[in-house]
């Protein structure tokens, strides 16, 4: 029990993980399902950002003249988390397009309405 | 000769520049810098495959000459010149079959946007190849995922929306596991390189820390590879991107993009996790048995098909379980096989999403059976190209298909337990697969009178000819001269240890 309140962070991101992963997996409406996937990766950072914090030390940003190593936090998970974040925002941004362009289509979000209708068309 | 090292660096870089030229080009001038491109890509990586091989060993590519721990890498072996050379000429192949169909299918207007998916494709295709970073890995996955679903809903009807749609929630499961398998990999062992992992890992099998988290992190990866690549119970997404597509996209889709995960998956498996650890924590045994109940339900769904382009769709789940298998038997011999059907499976299955579109045209763009009946007199290339194409499947000798085939069954017999089930599953699917196939050959060749024909569609097409011709002669190449490409393979694999 001491471990899950000592790596509070971590528990939470894996919850959330969980939280998106089935958000993004069982929802029918298409915005929901965008969501999901967001939390799902947000967790990811949060994870991540709560690995590379060391307590007690500075962000790794040089101000005034480069300090001892001892100063900063580790600054390589901040720099993955900028990464994902770029790669995240493009893909929602892909599927909320995507989203327009099927309720043009069919004025409905709900994914398996949409499935059903698109089955019924020629192709 | 030392230069050729930075081909591999430049070939990424190519393809990305002329993506981001093509956004102001029109479609046709779009077309021919994709056509250089991917020539060029060919060319270099054949140098590199060939200067690979004189020397006999593997080298690392520094980018921005930051060494080991710190920088980023590139890393070129026998196998990834191989694979890069062979995806570069079925890329070419495919493109060039499609070509009409594409300009068809696509508003003008919007060409030039399917031609930058295209490069952007190759780029990821051969970064996913290189790469010695587990991290540009999975942004490069992202890439590939983003390429691949503008190549599917190019078409721009219903079906192929929804089909993205479908394809790209699928897909971001897997790529979440993988991020978030990564991440944990990432606090446990402390590295992003794929060697500094493999030490740490080996360090701590040894040591007996961190057991479950390492092993929870293999499980969310492979498990995210297994789902992009369309692994038996999620492949529900694949007949619908693979059967609606312009051509080309399916047969880009079908032998590239999930065959890129499967050798990420390998390389993996050997670089990051080492292939004793993986083998001793049966994680093997679970894509074994996937595989297996791939090679069956995929095929039983084929049969059922009614649509060509869905049959096709649905072999592909049976082949990728055939590679699953092949890895999931956990010996050297059955990973060579995986390896080689990795590509039997691409040439003969572009061909037959290639040779099927010209079927279908000469057919008045029909996809069913019943349209198709004699469509094989009316179009006598496609037919052809359809027919090898669906003997490699099958696996008759002479074509690529056996090969594979029979280096399973090999595989098998190196691990005892395993024998029976593999040795079972491939005949009863072999069985399958001729079952749907020949059918297939048999209703093409079936004549029709001349009153109840079809309008024939089909006109004189180059480059249709040339990409249909070089398939057949790439299945027979496979088929017939094996032996070299087995043995690249195995010092290949024999390099990534």
């Amino acid at each position: 029990m001491g471990t899950l309140f000592t790596n509070m962070e971590q528990v939470v991101a894996v919850i959330l993980f969980g939280i998106g992963l089935c958000t993004l997996l069982l929802q029918k409406n298409l915005i929901k399902k965008i969501i999901g996937f967001d939390i799902m990766d947000t967790a990811v950072y949060l994870f991540l950002t709560a690995q590379g914090y060391i307590d007690g030390r500075k962000p790794p940003i040089v101000v005034d003249g480069v300090q001892s190593v001892e100063a900063y936090i580790n600054p390589i998970p901040s720099g993955l988390v900028l990464t994902g974040i770029v790669v995240s925002v493009s893909v929602s941004a892909v599927m909320l397009a995507l989203t327009i362009r099927l309720y043009r289509k069919y004025h409905t979000l709900d994914l398996d309405e949409i499935i059903e209708l698109s089955k019924k068309e020629e192709n | 000769m030392e230069f050729i090292k930075n081909f591999p660096f430049f070939s990424i870089v190519l393809c990305m520049i002329s993506a981001t030229i093509s956004s102001v080009l029109s479609g046709k001038n779009a077309k021919r810098l994709s056509m250089f491109v991917v020539s060029a890509v060919g060319i270099m990586s054949a140098l590199v495959l060939y200067y690979v091989v004189q020397t006999g060993e593997s080298f690392v590519y520094l980018m921005g000459h930051h060494a080991a721990p710190w920088g980023n890498e590139l890393r070129v072996g026998v196998l990834e010149g191989l694979m890069a050379f062979f995806f570069s000429i079925i890329m070419m192949l495919s493109l060039l079959g499609g070509m009409k169909q594409i300009f068809k299918d696509i508003s003008e207007k919007k060409l030039n946007l399917y031609f930058i998916m295209i490069d952007l494709l190759l780029a990821s295709l051969l970064a996913l190849i290189y790469t010695n970073d587990l991290f540009n890995a999975y942004v490069f996955i992202e890439i590939n995922t983003l390429a691949a679903c503008g190549l599917i809903m190019s078409k721009q009807n219903g079906r192929t929306l929804v089909g993205t749609m479908k394809y790209m929630v699928m897909s971001l499961v897997g790529s979440g596991l993988i991020l978030f398998g990564l991440s944990v990999l990432y606090g446990v062992t402390g590295h992003l390189l794929m060697p500094n992992i493999k030490e740490s890992v080996l360090a701590l099998t040894a040591s007996g820390q961190y057991r479950v988290p390492v092993l929870m992190t293999i499980a969310m990866v492979t498990v995210g590879l297994a789902i992009k690549s369309a692994l038996y119970p999620f492949h529900n997404w694949l007949p619908d991107t693979y059967s609606y597509g312009t051509p080309t996209s399916s047969a880009l889709l079908s032998s590239l993009v999930s065959k890129s995960y499967i050798f990420l998956l390998i390389k993996i498996v050997y670089r990051v996790v080492g292939f004793d650890v993986i083998a001793g924590s049966g994680i093997l045994n679970i894509f074994f048995v996937f595989g297996l109940a791939g090679m069956i339900m995929g095929s039983v769904r084929a049969l059922a098909q009614n649509d060509i382009r869905k049959m096709i769709a649905y072999s592909s789940v049976a082949q990728i379980g055939y590679i699953y298998m092949g890895i999931g038997l956990g010996t050297k011999v059955g990973m060579y096989a995986a390896v080689f059907h990795i590509m039997s499976h691409a040439a003969s299955k572009a061909l037959l999403f290639i040779s099927s579109n010209g079927l279908s045209l000469a057919s008045g763009n029909g996809k069913e059976f019943a349209d198709l009946r004699g469509a094989g007199y009316r179009n006598k290339l496609a037919g052809f190209g359809f027919m090898v194409g669906s003997l490699s499947m099958v696996g008759i000798p002479l074509f690529a298909g056996f090969i594979s085939k029979l280096n399973f069954a090999l595989g098998a017999f190196e691990s005892p337990a395993k024998l029976m089930p593999t040795l079972l599953c491939l005949a009863i699917s072999t069985l399958l697969n001729a079952g749907y196939f020949i059918r297939a050959v048999i209703v093409l060749y079936t004549p029709v009178a001349k009153a109840e024909q079809p309008e024939n569609l089909y006109k004189r097409d180059y480059s249709f000819i040339v990409s249909v011709v070089c398939f057949v002669i790439l299945n027979f190449v496979l088929g017939m001269f094996s032996g070299p490409i087995m043995e690249a393979i195995r010092s290949g694999l024999n390099m990534f240890a």
